[in-house]
């Protein structure tokens, strides 16, 4: 009975140590996919993410001073630089940094820091979604 | 005997495992190929060095981290703020290494290592050119001018000031 139980906790370490290793591992593709359900599940009338709608928001302005591109540059495939400390950040398109959207906990931080730093406040499922598939299509 | 190789193998088992559990949870890093300051902790590193140098513990008193520990959702303009165990074990980090005295004094803590008497007692002879240069751009950028400033080295024969 003892050694049952023994061999029962050996496995559920086993399977927790592999699901703690693995938990937050994903491609971008991934990455697009859950932020896929979060917009259908927030936005009925969801028709799926624009490359094109991406890059204007990355672009663009949002009422604050900053943009994306303020700090990431108007070609991400290039490293970036921080606007104010002056900090080089790697280059964010997935084609020129494999790490990038690689991490999905490291994904949902930088989201939440950038979106309230530019915006002012968190991004849709829809504005990530854009931003990611504009990424992925940026080649060089 | 057989029972015996069992019971060594499933010991075997626990400790590997438990080794596993312990490792830090992906914090791969912007700047993962610095060398390391001289107090270090991986995850300070990570989080602190993303955005700026991660600036040594020992050039602020213990209550100005946990003062700014206290305010990472507006980090002088930024929002930097961390998960509860992250901000915990960095939290810990800074106190265990604060700098200790020199900096202490009765008010409110100091939030900027450039206001510290001893940041500007040490920078009295850079003249003002020095600080307007663009490749300096910030008091704040350290290793504008202190070569090892990324590896803790602060030393005078480090220094090389850009033209």
């Amino acid at each position: 009975m003892i050694r049952t139980l023994h061999v029962l906790v050996l496995v559920f370490m086993a399977v927790a140590g592999l699901v703690s290793l693995s938990a937050s591992a994903q491609t971008p593709e991934d990455a697009l996919a859950t932020l896929k359900n979060e917009a259908k599940t927030s936005t009925p009338a969801f028709q799926g993410f624009s490359a094109g709608a991406g890059e204007r928001f990355f672009k663009q302005t949002h009422g604050n001073e900053l943009s994306c591109a303020s700090c990431h540059t108007e070609n991400p495939f290039m490293a970036g630089k921080h606007a104010k400390t002056g900090k080089i950040i790697k280059a964010l398109a997935p084609a020129a940094n494999a790490e990038r959207f690689s991490d999905s906990a490291k994904v949902d931080k930088w989201f939440k820091r950038n979106c309230n730093d530019v915006l002012g406040r968190v991004c849709t499922p829809q504005e990530k979604g854009d931003v990611i598939a504009y990424l992925l299509a940026v080649k060089g | 005997m057989l029972l015996d190789i069992r019971n060594k193998f499933r010991m075997l088992a626990v400790v590997v495992l438990l080794a596993g559990g312990t490792m830090p949870v992906a914090h791969a890093d912007d700047d993962d190929d610095e060398r390391m300051p001289v107090a270090t902790n991986a995850l300070w590193q990570a989080e602190c060095g993303s955005c700026h140098l991660a600036y040594p513990p020992r050039l602020l008193p213990a209550e100005s981290w946990q003062e700014l520990m206290t305010g990472l959702d507006k980090h002088f303009g930024s929002d930097a703020s961390l998960d509860a165990p992250s901000a915990r074990e960095i939290g810990a980090f800074l106190d265990k290494n604060a700098g200790r005295n020199r900096h202490s004094k009765p008010g409110k803590p100091v939030l900027r290592i450039t206001e510290t008497r001893w940041f500007v007692h040490e920078h009295d002879e850079v003249s003002a050119d020095v600080w307007k240069n663009p490749k300096v751009k910030s008091a704040a950028n350290c290793a504008a001018c202190h070569t090892g400033a990324e590896t803790g080295n602060y030393s005078e024969r480090s220094i090389k000031i850009p033209r």
